[in-house]
């Protein structure tokens, strides 16, 4: 959570919503989510939807995940809400 | 907590009607546990897994959860419908959830850091407490694998859920894949943290023939059959286990003689076959199997008893002619609803199959008594195996439900030898007669003798025997011949056999009386010393 929290701050700052879930109060929610780990980061928008589980101690790979910064060698501009 | 439960009374099973299983499971699978099912691809894990719910659903009203790793619950809904299984219905009524886990193709998930499985156990626990579940399928295991990179996480994490499936009071079934039917038990080792109580499904392919068969490897703390046991999946009722050992020799045994519609075959078997016995008559082509088996069902009707004929060799129109060449009118039977005639080609469905559909045929019909011809013809169906399987399961069934059976065995040569049914099922008929070609002076003769008659007296010689428009006529034994079972018949010049006798009877002057009367001494003392001790 604290990772997330980083994350959001420092790299989209005032430029994202964050909703917090917690399945064992909401169990009905992940069914319908189909969600196995926790945590899980599910970035709805922009498209494409994306999911990210674990920690999110690696924030590169966070970041690539969720394609919120350019790709090495990715031709597409960095897309953000 | 579980184990200091279980440490003071005795497991026990959770019926799971599931056709036969809970015969070779010794009740069912061990309550509020949770069993590890392993088996190849297509070797029916999830019909299993399904069924297990389905027949707690359906049978003793026990609601249920289906947690799917592999195909989406969709596809589950859909293909169990062939079973008769609406799936669909059952969860709008409240008695089946799914947790759908499958893996969805359109979502691309990334792993960073650590993780859990938090909220599958959630769900898991959330569908249980939603339908008050009694019974948790997982299907299956090794799929789950397969979405998270980090193994060590996703062992530890499945070892977490079967100990909560503990806690929560379900009975629980687990599966999982394994590449080879004979090999390690289940892929990435699941076995070593779900291993309370194991079974293994095989789908072996032996002699072009797919063969399957269910072992309960270990049930913990409790008993259960051993070995591996055939079992089928049929589409009205799902898999079905087709337990041998489950008829045990605890059939009652009849003295009541009944007819073999021939008088004078009655005369050598002393009397007439026993009701609930079981005759092989062995013969090779043409020597009249299918006509005793004609007179059988024939003397059957005659007295009032319903017969059924399974016929694997000849068409019904091929039976009802020959029947009538031998003034037996069976489509008269069959109108009078004394008869029912079974045609068709053995290669329609396997061993396992066979056997079930004939089952369901004796129930339904209940006949007295039950023709098959021929055993030879089933044989090429199956393996050795498959085949001994069948026999000791029809006979018991038989037996059980008080029926006289008579099966035909087709010998491959011509004068004599023994067919490889016959070596694979002689200890398991009561009573055996050979029909056998005997060749004298040209001529060939028919000749007919009863080899085995357990539980009774019976004549030992060999007779001959004639075939005309009334059937099978019984002569004079065969007196001056030799070596007719052998396949090599050699004649014998009365001079000659009245010096072997004479020596013969000098040796035993005590058992002199009657030996005069009997064919051919030595052998008839010899087998009239073998039948007393079998008898």
């Amino acid at each position: 959570m604290a990772n997330l929290r980083r994350i959001c701050e420092q790299e989209l700052a005032g430029q994202y919503a964050l909703e917090i879930i917690d399945v064992l109060e909401n169990p009905q929610l992940a069914e319908d989510e189909k969600i196995l780990a926790t945590p899980t980061l599910i970035k709805q928008l922009p498209p494409p939807l994306r999911r990210v589980i674990g920690d999110l101690s690696d924030t590169e790979k966070v970041l690539l995940g969720l394609e919120v910064r350019p790709q090495a060698s990715a031709q597409t501009p960095p897309r953000d809400s | 907590m579980t184990t200091d439960d279980t440490s003071l009374s005795p497991v026990r099973k959770l019926p799971t009607g599931i056709g036969s299983f809970d015969v070779i499971a010794k009740g069912g699978l061990p309550v509020n546990r949770t069993t590890l099912l392993s088996g190849t691809a297509g070797s029916g894990k999830t019909v299993f897994a399904v069924q297990f719910l389905a027949a707690g659903i359906q049978q003793f009203d026990e609601h249920a959860v289906f947690v799917t790793f592999e195909e989406s619950a969709s596809d589950i809904r859909t293909n169990m419908r062939s079973f008769g299984w609406d799936l669909a219905q059952w969860e709008r009524e409240g008695k089946l959830s799914f947790v759908d886990a499958s893996p969805d193709p359109h979502i691309e998930v990334i792993e960073s850091g650590a993780f859990d499985l938090g909220a599958l156990l959630a769900r898991v626990q959330n569908a249980v407490k939603k339908v008050n579940a009694k019974r948790v399928s997982v299907d299956s295991l090794g799929a789950v694998f397969s979405q998270f990179s980090d193994q060590s996480v996703v062992r530890r994490e499945l070892f977490r859920i079967a100990w909560a499936l503990k806690s929560m009071g379900v009975t629980a079934l687990l599966t999982a894949e394994r590449t080879l039917d004979y090999g390690p038990v289940a892929r990435f080792g699941i076995e070593e943290f779900i291993a309370d109580n194991v079974m293994v499904l095989r789908n072996v392919l032996e002699d072009e023939t797919r063969r399957r068969t269910i072992e309960i490897l270990k049930f913990r703390g409790t008993d259960h059959q051993k070995g591996e046991v055939p079992f089928t999946i049929l589409p009205g009722d799902g898999m079905v286990v087709i337990p041998l050992s489950a008829i045990q020799l605890k059939q009652k045994s009849s003295n009541v003689r009944t007819s073999s519609g021939n008088a004078e075959l009655d005369k050598m078997c002393g009397g007439g076959f026993f009701r609930d016995s079981v005759i092989l008559v062995s013969g090779a082509t043409g020597t009249g199997k299918t006509l005793t088996v004609t007179q059988f069902l024939n003397g059957g009707a005659a007295v009032g008893e319903k017969c059924l004929l399974l016929a694997f060799e000849e068409s019904r129109e091929q039976l009802f002619r020959n029947a009538i060449g031998w003034g037996v009118d069976f489509e008269k039977l069959e109108r009078d609803g004394m008869l029912r005639v079974i045609c068709d080609y053995p290669e329609v469905a396997t061993l396992e199959d066979w056997l079930l559909s004939i089952q369901k045929i004796v129930e339904e019909f209940k006949p007295s008594r039950v023709a098959l011809d021929s055993l030879s013809a089933l044989e090429r169906v199956g393996t050795i195996k498959a085949f001994r399987e069948f026999v000791i399961g029809f006979t018991s069934f038989i037996k059980h439900k008080e029926i006289t059976g008579l099966f035909t065995s087709t010998t491959s040569s011509l004068m004599g030898g023994t067919s490889i049914t016959e070596g694979h099922i002689s200890t398991l008929t009561d009573s055996i007669i050979l029909l056998r070609y005997v060749e004298m002076f040209g001529d060939m003769k028919r000749g007919i003798t009863v080899l085995k008659m357990r539980g009774s007296a019976h004549d030992k010689g060999i007779r001959e025997f004639n075939i005309d428009k009334d059937g099978m006529h019984l002569g004079r034994p065969f007196r001056n011949v030799t070596g007719i079972l052998s396949g090599a018949p050699v004649h014998v010049s009365p001079a000659d056999l009245e010096r072997v006798w004479s020596q013969y009877d000098a040796e035993v002057s005590d058992r002199r009386r009657g030996s005069r009367e009997s064919e051919s001494g030595e052998r008839r003392r010899g087998s009239e010393r073998r039948g007393s001790a079998s008898s």
